[in-house]
């Protein structure tokens, strides 16, 4: 016995243009929002106020090198002075921040030895009116340096405070 | 004479691979998202330095303070027109650090995000407002240069 006109098997595929539809909406906004942004990195300054307590006698102090850095026209650096207590310099120009970095391995090579001396720490005062690129320019020859390959760094000082502006 | 109607030639597209190609793109927009923006003031043109370090673990609590070029100061989206009415948002936020675990200021962590053309004696004022809400760790955020 022949059947004619055999139903067709039901071809239940599902509407896929809504998903595509809200897929590619989402799409579209992640690319608007999207924003290349540079990664941050820090400076760690670690400032308690200062207390009245004596610290302990037998306590080794660490040198502290001072660094002002003064200002000039239109709020731009226009010097550095550096004094350790025994020594004290005054960089200006272009190399000014190349020579407080060889200033700060000067003193630290003179310390020796960090565990057995009290280390070295910065402590700057700033000019209130300058810039805040110089500072971190500042902060950037006393922390560390490229080294010549370009990829690692040589670390410097880590202990760095600032004077309040009042003291 | 009776013709057999012929079934439409159906020429389906096989939507998978474009999908899945759209799938991948939507799942790495979102992993790259970043959804700390509001945290971070748009406006502030950070100096660039190549030897900061990038932080290495997120601190138990932290304050995320912006400093404009005008002195003013960006928290969470709310603008303060002058360093000295930040009092009240650090007692605050002090306040919510103890709810959160963190019940000592010294543990709590600064991040001073300072526009490159903002003067340093705001800087340091700000820092001088935070001390005096006994917080003592700062990081001074700054752009990597490569």
């Amino acid at each position: 016995m022949i059947f004619r006109n055999r139903r067709k098997a039901d071809n239940t595929t599902a509407d896929m243009t809504p998903m595509i539809d809200v897929v590619f909406q989402l799409l579209a906004f992640f690319v608007m929002t999207f924003k290349i942004t540079a990664l941050e990195a820090d400076f760690n300054v670690k400032m308690p106020l200062s207390s009245n307590q004596a610290s302990p006698i037998d306590e080794v102090l660490p040198t502290v090198i001072q660094v002002n850095l003064r200002s000039g026209t239109e709020r731009n650096i226009s010097g550095i002075d550096v004094d350790t207590g025994m020594d004290s310099r005054t960089f200006t120009g272009e190399s000014m921040f190349r020579d407080l970095t060889a200033f700060v391995e000067t003193t630290l090579a003179a310390e020796g030895d960090p565990s057995s001396s009290g280390g070295v720490e910065v402590e700057f005062s700033i000019d209130p009116a300058l810039r805040y690129v110089w500072t971190v320019q500042a902060m950037e020859a006393v922390s560390g340096k490229k080294m010549p390959d370009g990829k690692n760094v040589q670390r410097l000082v880590e202990k760095i405070k600032f004077r309040n502006p009042g003291q | 004479m009776r013709f057999k109607k012929k079934e439409p030639h159906l020429l389906g597209i096989d939507l998978t691979p474009m999908i899945d190609v759209t799938f991948q793109l939507i799942a790495f927009f979102m992993f790259i998202m970043n959804f700390s923006q509001i945290e971070r003031a748009e406006e502030i043109k950070l100096p660039t330095s190549e030897i900061a370090i990038p932080p290495e673990e997120v601190p138990n609590y932290q304050i995320i303070l912006n400093l404009n070029e005008d002195g003013s100061v960006i928290h969470d989206g709310q603008r303060i027109e002058k360093i000295d009415l930040l009092t009240s948002l650090l007692r605050r936020e002090t306040g919510d650090a103890s709810r959160q675990g963190v019940p000592n200021p010294a543990d709590i962590s600064v991040v001073v995000r300072a526009d490159q053309n903002a003067q340093t004696g705001d800087v340091q004022k700000l820092i001088a407002k935070c001390q005096d809400a006994k917080l003592e760790k700062f990081s001074l955020r700054v752009k990597e240069r490569q």
